[in-house]
C-alpha cells in the first residue's frame, strides 16, 4: 500500500469533507473539554447498558446516516439532472451510489430498526431490560463502529464503488483494488455481527423477560412484529457472514470462491447475498408494519382488527421470504421452472401484506380516528406502499421482470416500498414513541411540513422513474447523452426527479429543527400517556426511570392499559396499595465500547492489508471477552427504599 | 386541516400535470412500445398485472378515504363506535381469499408466458445465431454463420428469430433491447441463450443492464432489424471491405475502453468458445449453449 493514497485527494468536495470532519471533531472535543462534560459521557452513554439510552445512541446514529445518505442521494440526483453533466466523474458517482445504498440499508434502515427495538420492546412486554444488557451494548457498538469504518473510506483510502451488493467478479481484487471494497466488507463484516446479536437478543428478551402474566397471544403487535424480524435475523445474517468472508478469503488471501478464474463461480455470491438480502428488506419493513399496528388502535380508539390474522400474517411474511431471493435474478438465466417458482413465491408475500392493510382499515372503521403527527405518516403509508406493492407485484412476473430489471421502473419501486413502507413506518414511529423517551411532543407545525414536504418531494422525484424505467434508462448510469436525455426524452423527467429530491432533502433540514425547536418548546407530557394509548409502555411515566417499572405489571389480555384505564375511571375504584421491592439490575460497562474500538482496529488493518495490524485488533477483541468472563462485578440492587423515592419523585405515589 | 387537503390536492394535480407533459410523446416509453413478437408476450403480461393490481388497489383506495371521512374523531359524529368490534370470520375470508385469487390468476398467466419465452417466437422460420460478448466497456457480436464480427451494434433480419447467446469477458453485464424483449444477463464462464426478434425494420435502442465499473454508462449498442437481403447484403459488404479481427486484434479489444462501432470480416476459430472457457465454461459444462452447433456437451437449457 502505497502511502501517497492513504488520503483521497484531487476532489475539492472531498477537501471540504476533510475540513469539516476536523472542524466538527474539535468542535466536540472543546465543547466536552470546557463544559467538563467527558466524565458525563463515558459514564452515562458510552458505558451505559440501559436498552433506553442505547436506543436513543441508536436513534442519533441513524439520523446522521440519513443525513450522509440523503447528502449521496442528492449529489446523485445533481448529476443526473442534465444531460452531459460534468459535476461527478464517473468514480465519484460510483462510489456515491454504492455508499448511498450500503448506508441507507445498512447503516440507517437497521439501527433506526434497532432504535425502536430498544426504545419500544422492555417498555411494551412490562420488562426492566432486554434479557442480554451488555450484548445489547456490544451490538451498538459494533454497529457503530463498522459504519464509522465505512465512512471514514470517502476521505481516507477512497470508498468502495461495486454497487450496495458489491457483485463479483467486479468486486474482486482483478476489478476493485484498493482498500475501497474491503472497508466496505469490513464496515458491514462488524455492524453485522452487532445485527445478530441484537436479533438474538430480542427474541429471547421477548421469550423471556415478558411480564409473567403476559400470554404471547396477547402481546402487543409491534413486539409481534420485533419478534419476526428477529428471527428472520437469525435465520439470514450467518448467510451475509459466511457470503463476506468467503469475498474476504478471496481478496486478502487469493482464494477463488467468487473469482472468474480458476474455477470460482460468481453467481454463488449473488445467490448468497440475496438469500441474506432479500429476507433484509422483510426485516426493515416488517417491525414497520407493527408500528402501523400500534398508531392506528390507538389513533382510531379501537381494538387491532384481526389479531390472529395480523400476527399469522408477519410470521408467514418472515417464513416465504426465505424463498424469494432468486425474483432478484430472472435474467439470469435460471431455467423456467425455476424462475415460476420463484416468480409465485414473490407474489404469495403479496397475501399476507394485503391482509395487513384490510386489517388496519377495518380497525379504523367503526372507531373514532384522530389524524395527529403518528397518524398522518400511516396516512402517507398506505397509497404509497398500495402502489409500491403493486410495482412489485408487476415485478415479480419473471417475464415481465425482464423488461423492467435493472432499469429506473426498478429504482422508482424499491424506493417507493422502502421509503413507503419503513422509513415512514419508523418516522411515525418516531412520533409516536418520541414523548414516551423524552417527555415531550413533537412540534406539530413543523411536522406538518414536513410531511407535507416528504409527501410531494417523494412522488416528484419517483414517479418520474417509473416513466423513466420504461423508457429504457438503466440504474447506476453516472451520466447520459444528449441523444438519451432529449430524443430518447430522459433529461426532463430525470430533472424534475431531481426537484422532487431537494424537496425531500428541504423537510430533512424541518425535521432536524422542528427535533431541536421541540427540546425548548415542545408540548410537555407529565401524563406519561401522551396519546390515550393502549400497551403497557403508556403506563409508565415518561421518560420511564431507569427501572421503566417499579412493579411489573399485570397484563390481562389484550390492551392492558386500556381496559386498566377504563377500570380506573368507574366510581369506587381504589387504587391497590403497593409495596416496593428492591430491583436487581445490570451495572455499565466499558467493555463494549473497548471491544469495539479493537474491532476498528482490526478492520482498519484487514483493509489495508497491513494483516499484524489486523491480528493486533482480533487479538485485543479477544482480550476483551477474555477480561469479560472474569469481571464478577456485573450487577447492582436498587433498593425499596429509592425506588419508592423515585416514583414519589414521577408523581406516581 | 382543511387548507391541508387543499395543498394535498393542488399538489397531486400539479403533480400529474408535470408527468403528463413530461411524457406526452408516447412513443418515448420504448417498453411499452415493442417491435417484436417477444416483446409484445410481455407487454401483455404487464397489462395483465397492471389490471389485476388496480382491481384490488382502487377499490382498497376508495374504501380507506371512505372510512376516514366518515370515522372521524370529531363532536357530533352521528357514525357507528364499538371500540371493542375486532373479529369477523366472514370478513377475513373475504380479504384473505381476494388476493389469492388475483396472485393465483398472475402465476398462471406468469408461468405461461415464461414457458413460451424459452421457445423461438415463430416456428416456421429458421432462426439466426448471434453470439454476444459484454466487456469492457463495449459490446462484441459474432455471427458463426457469417464468421463476421461486430463491436457496438448488431444488424438483424427483420421477421427472423434471433437466437442471442451471451457471454462476458469481464464483470456481468446484462444485455438489453427493450423494444425488442427482456434482457438476460451476460456472464463470465457461462453462454446464456435468448430469443428476440424483430417484425419491423428500425433501429433500436439496446444498453447494457447490469453496472460493470467506470465506462458502464457509455455501455449503449444498436440494434439493426433489416429486410433479409438487405441483411445479406450487409453481411457481405462486411465480409469484403472490413479488417480482421486477428488474437492480437482481440487481446487489444479486450482491454478496457470505450469503442465506436466496429466492424471485422472475420475473427479467430473458436473466439467465442475460448472466452467462455477460459472464464470458467471448462468447469460447469451443463451451462454452456454454444448456439453454433459445435456444442460443449451436456444440455441446453434454453431448448
Amino acid at each position: 500500500m502505497n502511502t501517497s493514497h492513504f488520503f483521497v485527494t484531487g476532489d475539492p468536495m472531498i477537501y471540504g469533507a476533510d475540513a469539516s470532519i476536523v472542524l466538527v471533531t474539535l468542535a466536540i472535543v472543546f465543547y466536552l473539554s470546557y463544559f467538563k462534560k467527558w466524565g458525563w459521557l463515558w459514564r452515562e452513554w458510552i458505558t451505559t447498558v440501559d436498552h433506553k439510552k442505547i436506543g436513543i445512541m441508536y436513534l442519533l446514529a441513524s439520523l446522521i446516516m440519513l443525513f450522509r445518505g440523503g447528502v449521496d442521494a442528492i449529489l446523485m440526483r445533481l448529476q443526473l439532472a442534465i444531460p452531459n453533466n460534468h459535476f461527478l466523474p464517473s468514480e465519484h458517482y460510483n462510489e456515491i451510489f454504492t455508499t448511498h445504498g450500503t448506508i441507507m440499508i445498512l447503516f440507517m434502515a437497521m439501527p433506526f430498526m434497532f432504535a425502536l427495538f430498544n426504545m419500544v420492546v422492555p417498555l411494551q412486554i412490562g420488562a426492566r431490560d432486554v434479557a442480554f444488557p451488555m450484548l445489547n451494548a456490544v451490538s451498538f457498538w459494533l454497529f457503530f463502529i463498522g459504519a464509522m469504518l465505512f465512512n471514514i473510506s470517502f476521505v481516507i483510502g477512497g470508498s468502495a464503488d461495486a454497487g450496495w451488493l458489491s457483485y463479483p467478479p467486479l468486486s474482486e481484487n482483478q476489478f476493485s483494488p484498493g482498500p475501497g471494497q474491503n472497508f466496505w466488507i469490513w464496515g458491514i463484516q462488524i455492524s453485522g455481527i452487532g445485527s445478530l446479536a441484537t436479533g438474538i437478543n430480542f427474541i429471547v428478551t421477548i421469550l423471556k423477560m415478558r411480564t409473567p402474566s403476559m400470554r404471547l397471544r396477547e402481546m402487543p403487535l409491534f413486539s409481534w412484529s420485533v419478534l419476526s424480524a428477529s428471527i428472520a435475523i437469525l435465520g439470514v445474517f450467518p448467510i451475509l457472514t459466511g457470503t463476506l468472508l468467503m469475498l474476504t478469503i478471496d481478496r486478502l488471501l487469493g482464494g477463488h470462491f467468487f473469482t472468474m478464474d480458476a474455477g470460482g463461480n460468481p453467481m454463488m455470491y449473488v445467490n448468497f447475498i440475496w438469500m441474506w438480502g432479500h429476507p433484509e428488506v422483510y426485516i426493515v419493513v416488517l417491525p414497520a408494519f407493527g408500528v402501523y399496528s400500534e398508531i392506528v388502535a390507538t389513533f382510531s380508539r379501537k381494538r387491532i382488527f384481526g389479531y390472529s390474522s395480523m400476527v399469522f400474517s408477519m410470521i408467514a411474511i418472515s417464513v416465504v421470504s426465505y424463498y424469494t431471493w432468486a425474483h432478484h435474478f430472472f435474467t439470469m438465466g435460471a431455467g423456467a421452472d425455476v424462475n415460476i417458482v420463484f416468480a409465485v413465491c414473490t407474489m404469495i408475500i403479496a397475501i399476507p401484506t394485503g391482509v395487513k392493510v384490510f386489517n388496519w382499515l377495518f380497525t379504523m372503521f367503526r372507531g373514532r380516528i384522530r389524524v395527529t403527527q403518528p397518524m398522518l405518516w400511516f396516512y402517507a403509508f398506505v397509497p404509497t406502499f398500495l402502489v409500491g406493492g403493486a410495482t412489485g407485484v408487476m415485478l415479480a412476473a419473471a417475464p415481465a421482470d425482464y423488461q423492467y430489471h435493472n432499469s429506473y421502473f426498478l429504482i422508482a419501486h424499491f424506493h417507493q416500498v422502502l421509503i413507503g413502507g419503513v422509513v415512514f413506518g419508523y418516522l411515525a414511529g418516531l412520533y409516536y414513541w418520541w414523548p414516551k423517551l423524552f417527555g415531550f411532543k413533537l412540534n406539530d407545525r413543523l411536522g406538518k411540513w414536513a410531511f407535507w414536504l416528504w409527501q410531494i418531494g417523494f412522488y416528484v422525484c419517483f414517479m418520474p422513474q417509473y416513466a423513466l424505467g420504461f423508457m429504457g434508462m438503466t440504474r447506476r448510469m453516472y451520466t447520459y447523452n444528449q441523444t438519451m436525455g432529449w430524443d430518447m426524452g430522459w433529461a426532463p423527467l430525470n430533472f424534475i426527479s431531481t426537484i422532487g429530491a431537494f424537496l425531500m432533502g428541504i423537510c430533512f433540514i424541518f425535521q432536524a429543527w422542528q427535533i431541536i425547536y421541540s427540546i425548548k418548546h415542545g408540548e410537555r407530557d407529565v401524563t406519561g400517556d401522551a396519546w390515550d394509548g393502549r400497551t403497557l409502555e403508556w403506563s409508565i411515566p415518561s421518560p420511564p426511570p431507569v427501572y421503566n417499572f417499579a412493579i411489573l405489571p399485570t397484563a390481562k389480555g389484550r390492551d392492558t392499559w386500556w381496559y386498566q384505564k377504563q377500570e380506573m375511571k368507574q366510581d369506587g375504584y381504589k387504587k391497590e396499595p403497593v409495596t416496593f421491592e428492591a430491583i436487581h439490575m445490570p451495572k455499565n460497562t466499558g467493555i463494549p465500547f473497548i471491544m469495539a474500538i479493537f474491532w476498528f482496529i482490526a478492520g482498519f488493518g484487514f483493509t489495508f492489508q497491513w494483516n499484524w495490524m489486523g491480528i493486533i485488533g482480533l487479538i485485543g477483541v479477544a482480550g476483551t471477552l477474555f477480561a469479560r468472563s472474569f469481571q464478577y462485578d456485573t450487577d447492582y440492587w436498587i433498593t425499596a427504599e429509592e425506588v419508592e423515592q423515585t416514583e414519589k419523585a414521577l408523581g406516581r405515589l | 386541516m382543511r387548507k391541508w387537503i387543499q395543498t394535498a390536492k393542488f399538489s397531486i394535480l400539479a403533480l400529474f400535470g408535470m408527468v403528463l407533459l413530461a411524457g406526452c410523446d408516447n412513443s418515448k416509453y420504448i417498453v411499452l412500445n415493442p417491435k417484436g413478437p417477444v416483446g409484445h408476450e410481455e407487454l401483455r403480461l404487464i397489462i395483465i398485472s397492471v389490471i389485476l393490481c388496480a382491481v384490488i388497489i382502487i377499490p382498497v383506495l376508495g374504501i380507506f378515504v371512505y372510512i376516514t371521512i366518515r370515522f372521524r374523531d370529531k363532536e357530533g359524529n352521528k357514525a357507528p363506535y364499538q371500540p371493542e368490534w375486532a373479529d369477523s370470520k366472514v370478513l377475513e375470508i373475504i380479504w384473505w381469499g381476494i388476493p389469492i385469487v388475483i396472485i393465483a390468476i398472475l402465476g398462471v398467466f406468469t408461468a405461461k408466458t415464461t414457458l413460451n419465452l424459452t421457445k423461438p417466437p415463430v416456428q416456421n422460420v429458421k432462426p439466426i445465431v448471434v453470439q454476444v460478448t459484454s466487456m469492457d466497456w463495449k459490446w462484441m457480436f459474432t455471427y458463426p454463420d457469417k464468421k463476421i464480427a461486430t463491436v457496438n451494434y448488431a444488424e438483424i433480419p427483420a421477421g427472423v428469430p434471433v437466437q442471442f447467446i451471451l457471454t462476458s469477458d469481464a464483470p456481468m453485464n446484462s444485455f438489453w433491447v427493450p423494444q425488442l424483449g427482456g434482457q438476460e444477463y451476460t456472464m463470465p464462464g457461462m453462454s446464456m441463450g435468448l430469443w428476440l426478434q424483430a417484425d419491423k425494420v428500425g433501429t433500436y435502442f439496446g444498453a447494457g443492464a447490469n453496472f460493470t465499473g467506470k465506462g458502464f454508462a457509455h455501455m449503449q449498442f444498436k440494434v439493426k432489424a433489416v429486410s433479409q437481403a438487405d441483411f445479406n447484403k450487409w453481411a457481405d459488404s462486411v465480409k469484403k471491405g472490413s479488417p480482421v479481427l486477428t488474437k492480437a486484434g482481440y487481446t487489444k479489444l479486450e482491454k478496457p475502453s470505450l469503442e465506436k462501432e466496429l466492424s471485422f470480416s472475420s475473427y479467430p476459430n473458436g473466439l467465442f468458445e475460448n472466452i467462455v472457457n477460459k472464464n470458467g465454461g471448462k468447469y460447469y459444462h451443463h451451462m454452456s449453449n454454444m448456439g453454433d452447433g459445435s456444442s460443449m456437451s451436456g444440455m441446453d437449457m434454453k431448448k
